[in-house]
């Protein structure tokens, strides 16, 4: 009786343990994890908010700082969900801890929203932190609390996704900052963080709406402002597609063993 | 049931190196058994394997009546591996180490708490317990290993060369601690290049050698086969002139020291008479080489 108490939900405890595991790890290393994307968000704001915004005047009605801030907390919440599942995933694989997991008899479901609860829980925590900062430079409006939370949850869910896939695949510490820096970065760039896509130019306003980051960040403005350059339920749509396709993606590799088995 | 039955079981990597040749092995519940083979014979492939660690390209792998294709969980369950590299999180303390893995293996942090400081008291590791396991000496890191394989206390232990490189006191308490392991109903399968250890420890053993089962047997019928022995001789007085032999094959190493092959249908007793009768007085003999390196070593010549 007793050990049928305690083996009750043992897929549960596993989860549980990789999760804590995660959280644990990117807070014991929080001057790396967390306080870096800090500075840098408190510098965007001082920058571009401070500095240059009064010059460029009102964006859609709204002050550019105003603007600019759900743009910029997405932004912290996508690189870090990114960068903490990669980091991690590819850690376990080079220092060899992966097969603590891998011996276990733990489903690669359970892996996966494991690692991804990590990458989810480290991109909300740094989204709070970076909103603390931006309410030292602007105000914040909230026009819908649950399409907010709702965004927020479903990025960091597609980005800790995509960073799963990256540290699968990665091979080297080389492999885990090319696509950060050479893929990611630029999409957030052009991603609608800093301006309205009806500033540009026809041509590349269709360009733009190839990018999955323009939705996250005008679904999470519309969240806050009530105001966005796209529809949010096409927006959601095409979340909720992003975060299926790399999620099998993800479940295939990780059944499969890639890089991970030999 | 057999702890561990592997049926044709082959390996083919990438490069189309073929390190498992389809190998038949079976481990009794409760057996010390030893698998040997020189480097890259294919030891590690086949725990590799059975840990899921590794795919196979063909044949099965049940672990207590469990097959790890159908189902691998309830295999896993059964199963704590040390493996030959260190693979633990260097930031991680020893503690954390061990209790996490009990959480992967389903069980709750209290009993993973009792339980680690279980084995870790038993390998002298519990002041090191809040520890950064990078902080750690080499055999520390080998017995958190074994603390951390048998957190989830399971039917059988594989050990991968788990004594490789800890020094000879060590090495003595973690081979008292196996046996009392072993001893408790934990079915062991270990690796070693330490034939010493083999020979001392394993009941059964299989030789495995360049993907291939060359012996199979318990550690008694091996030794059996073994047909010749060398022994050293250290002398009480220098020697110049050995005696003449029929049966036995002398040379000597120095003044006072002598190596003599002697047939395994021969009796040693003869040799004394010999040694007696030249006048020659021994102060101490010894293997030249372990019982089971030296059929070991012929047995790979042999195939």
């Amino acid at each position: 009786m007793k050990n049928k108490i305690m083996y009750k939900k043992p897929i549960l405890i596993a989860l549980n343990t990789i999760i804590l595991k995660e959280i644990t790890r990117f807070t014991r290393i929080w001057m790396q994890t967390i306080l870096p994307p800090t500075v840098s968000m408190s510098l965007y704001f001082i920058i571009f908010g401070s500095l240059i915004g009064p010059r460029i005047g009102t964006m859609n009605g709204f002050g550019y700082m105003e603007y600019i801030a759900p743009g910029i907390i997405m932004m912290a919440i996508i690189s870090n969900s990114y960068g903490n599942v990669v980091s991690s995933f590819f850690g376990a694989k080079f220092q060899k801890h992966i097969e603590e997991i891998l011996v276990a008899p733990i489903p690669n479901i359970i892996i996966l929203i494991g690692y991804v609860a990590g990458g989810v829980a480290r991109g909300i925590l740094v989204g709070i932190v970076v909103t603390i900062v931006a309410l030292f430079f602007t105000k914040l409006n909230l026009y819908s609390l649950s399409i907010t939370i709702a965004i927020v949850l479903l990025t960091s869910i597609a980005f800790s996704l995509a960073g799963f896939i990256n540290g699968v695949f990665a091979e080297k510490f080389d492999d885990i900052a090319i696509i950060p820096t050479f893929v990611l970065m630029p999409l957030i760039y052009l991603g609608g963080v800093f301006y309205s896509i009806d500033m540009l130019p026809e041509f590349w306003q269709k360009i733009s709406i190839l990018n999955p980051i323009l939705y996250m960040v005008n679904a999470f403005r519309y969240g806050m402002l009530g105001e966005s350059d796209i529809s949010i339920t096409y927006a959601f749509t095409i979340l909720f597609v992003f975060i299926l396709i790399l999620f099998l993606i993800s479940l295939y590799l990780l059944n499969r063993g890639t890089r991970i088995k030999n | 049931m057999k702890a561990l039955e592997i049926n044709n079981l082959t390996k083919i990597y990438k490069n189309d190196v073929k390190a498992l040749d389809n190998i038949n092995l079976n481990v009794s519940q409760g057996d010390f058994f030893a698998l040997l083979g020189p480097n890259g014979a294919g030891k590690s492939s086949t725990i590799s394997i059975i840990c899921d660690l590794s795919m196979k390209t063909s044949g099965s792998v049940k672990v207590f009546g469990h097959d790890i294709d159908e189902h691998s969980n309830a295999a896993k369950s059964c199963i704590g591996v040390v493996p030959q590299e260190i693979n633990f999180s260097q930031f991680e303390t020893c503690l954390e180490i061990v209790v996490n893995q009990g959480g992967f293996y389903g069980i709750n942090r209290r009993l993973a708490l009792e339980r680690a400081e279980k084995y870790l008291k038993k390998l002298d590791l519990w002041t090191k317990r809040n520890e950064r396991s990078r902080n750690l000496s080499g055999g520390m890191k080998r017995r958190l290993m074994i603390a951390r394989a048998l957190v989830h206390e399971p039917k059988m232990l594989i050990l991968d060369e788990p004594t490789a490189g800890v020094d000879v006191e060590l090495r003595r308490s973690m081979w008292d601690f196996l046996i009392d392991i072993n001893k408790q109903g934990v079915t062991i399968v270990l690796t070693t290049h330490y034939l010493e250890e083999a020979e001392s420890l394993c009941k059964n053993i299989a030789i495995i050698d360049h993907g291939k089962i060359v012996e199979n047997t318990s550690m008694k019928i091996l030794l059996s086969k073994l047909k010749k022995e060398t022994f050293i001789f250290d002398l009480t007085h220098p020697t110049k002139k050995l005696p003449s032999m029929k049966n036995f094959k002398i040379n000597s190493i120095d003044s006072t020291t002598i190596e003599v092959e002697v047939n395994r249908k021969n009796n040693i007793n003869e040799l004394f008479e010999i040694f007696n009768e030249s006048g020659i007085s021994v102060a101490s003999m010894r293997n030249k080489r372990n019982r089971l390196e030296e059929l070991f070593i012929n047995l790979l010549n042999e195939k």
